[in-house]
């Protein structure tokens, strides 16, 4: 594993540390003693069905409500305790779109910067070298409506990375998206992670977006069953393939949803 | 699709504190998008304009020969129908403001933009009190452009009226917009914009002092001139209209200034802000016992 040099802080902690998370709502239990580690410079898959608590988990993670029980650190800051340390150093991707459509490229990224404290000259500074990472740096000035939904993705992602976090998670990011934005979409990411060094959570409930060296974290009904690289985990199911592998562990039948 | 690759790593930097320029360049932000939005969004700045429009040129002309209005403060002369209710539809316009922006909070929540803001790393009661001004701000403009029609409609306040009118706008815009902040993180069901009118928008103005003097309320209805008495409302078009004729609030018999109008805004604003703050804590408020933004109502 790869583990990015020269940090600032003393030790050099894991992007992404979560341990022993439960979270219900009501009586319904959505987390069970979650834990899991997303090293810096590793692409971890985060694979479950539709409700296997992967929204709650992210929500957990982005602090949009607190951990009741056990911790979650963003490059070794407790969220609950230091939440502003621990998302200044957070980048994330969420399912829904969350760009101005009415608003330019530039615009939105100007947005986001300010909402990370950063003054107007850096910001565009940092908004054309984001938009360069994902290749849309020539339509800086056009509105977001006039993009496709793989070009809006790729948006979201400069976005996550205008504050340089050294985290970042991204939530069913390809979801609705062609084959062809789906692929650029990973690509980008997965350079994000060898050239920069950056730890990801990739949330997603495709298998096919799993690349043989990864690391994959399996979610089911609100409990990891499984984690570590892929090859471990075709030995610890017995089988050839990540969707076997998939469907052996969590005790799934039907394909449609793990397709 | 062909990345550049750049030249410096982007992690591994330590992430500057915050600072006063970091909540500044935060505050400008939010303020400035919402502006941005309200400027791109042109139906709506039409919209937001017609419909005190609507009130003045058509309800206030065909009203004007039933209702007479006395004298009464801030006013020293008779005044037509249309020059009274023009602060209440001024206070109209902040209130449509305030629920659609909250509205629009709702709608957030659930396509995420919501989400992108509370993200960010300053404390959650100054994102939501910067974007509550960011929303005041637009109301302002709103209510200039009212006014402006207003005046070749020969509605004409006094000339220091158009500036003192902006403080008593900004308080009463707050007050409501931290209302409807507050309401937007409570209920649910308010997505649909017809059960915020009825629920909401037309209680709070008629049951005000907006369209007809309060003493004539007493008259009709002892009741409901109770009811208009704890409606926040009624005190927002009471100051904007004192303000707009350069008051704070009217005189009292022994000549002292009322500032009750003044001070049952700003309590009202301090209240629902404690509210909405409240219901946005992350581990306190209401939206992590309720599943949350992003939640399917279930």
């Amino acid at each position: 594993m790869s583990i990015a040099s020269t940090s600032s802080e003393t030790p050099s902690p894991d992007a992404l540390v979560v341990s022993n998370v439960s979270h219900s709502f009501g009586d319904k239990r959505v987390l069970d003693n979650v834990s899991l580690t997303v090293p810096r410079g590793a692409f971890s898959v985060l694979l479950g069905l539709n409700g296997a608590g992967k929204s709650t988990l992210f929500a957990l993670v982005t602090r949009l409500y607190d951990n009741v029980t056990g911790e979650i650190r963003i490059l070794g800051r407790d969220v609950r305790r230091t939440p502003g340390a621990a998302l200044q150093r957070l980048g994330v991707v969420f399912q829904s779109r969350t760009l101005d459509s009415d608003l330019s490229l530039q615009q939105n990224l100007l947005y986001h910067a300010a909402l990370h404290g950063l003054g107007r000259r850096e910001a565009k500074t940092r908004a054309q070298e984001s938009l360069e990472i994902v290749g849309l740096s020539d339509r800086a000035h056009e509105k977001v409506r006039n993009l496709s939904g793989g070009q809006a993705r790729r948006v979201e992602i400069a976005r996550s990375l205008l504050h340089r976090p050294g985290c970042l998670l991204l939530d069913e990011p390809t979801v609705g998206l062609d084959i062809g934005s789906r692929e650029s979409v990973i690509q980008i990411v997965r350079e994000l992670v060898s050239r920069q060094g950056l730890g990801v959570l990739w949330a997603t409930h495709l298998i096919d977006e799993i690349a043989p060296d990864d690391r994959v974290i399996v979610l089911h009904k609100g409990q990891v069953l499984f984690t570590g690289h892929v090859p471990e985990l075709l030995k610890a199911a017995g089988t050839t393939n990540a969707r076997d592998a998939f469907r052996v562990l969590t005790g799934t039948q039907s394909e449609e949803d793990a397709a | 699709m062909n990345t550049v690759e750049v030249g410096r790593p982007m992690v591994d930097q330590a992430p500057r504190g915050l600072g006063f320029f970091a909540y500044l360049a935060c505050f400008r932000g939010i303020v400035w998008r919402e502006v941005l939005r309200f400027l791109h969004q042109r139906e709506r700045f039409f919209s937001a304009l017609v419909r005190p429009l609507v009130w003045l040129f058509i309800f206030a002309a065909g009203f004007r020969q039933v209702l007479g209005v006395s004298i009464i403060p801030p006013y020293q002369t008779y005044v037509l129908y249309e020059t009274f209710i023009t602060p209440g539809l001024i206070a109209m316009i902040l209130l449509f403001n305030a629920m659609q922006s909250s509205l629009s909070m709702v709608y957030d929540r659930e396509t995420g933009a919501m989400r992108t803001l509370l993200v960010s790393p300053f404390p959650r009661s100054f994102l939501l009190l910067s974007k509550l001004i960011g929303s005041v701000a637009v109301a302002l403009l709103q209510a200039y452009a009212f006014l402006a029609v207003c005046y070749f409609w020969e509605i004409e306040p006094p000339f220091i009226g158009y500036f003192t009118v902006a403080p008593a706008i900004i308080l009463a815009g707050l007050m409501l917009g931290a209302m409807a902040l507050f309401i937007s993180s409570v209920i649910r069901q308010l997505e649909n914009f017809a059960g915020v009118m009825n629920f909401v928008i037309f209680p709070m103005f008629f049951a005000s002092s907006a369209l007809y003097p309060l003493w004539r309320i007493r008259e009709s209805s002892p009741l409901l001139y109770e009811i208009c008495k704890v409606n926040p409302f009624t005190y927002a078009v009471e100051l904007i209209r004192f303000a707009l004729y350069g008051q704070v609030g009217p005189r009292l018999s022994d000549g002292s200034l009322d500032l009750t109008n003044l001070y049952v805004v700003i309590g009202y604003t301090v209240f629902f802000l404690g509210a909405a703050v409240y219901a946005y804590n992350p581990s306190k408020g209401l939206i992590a016992r309720r599943g949350g933004p992003g939640a399917k109502a279930s």
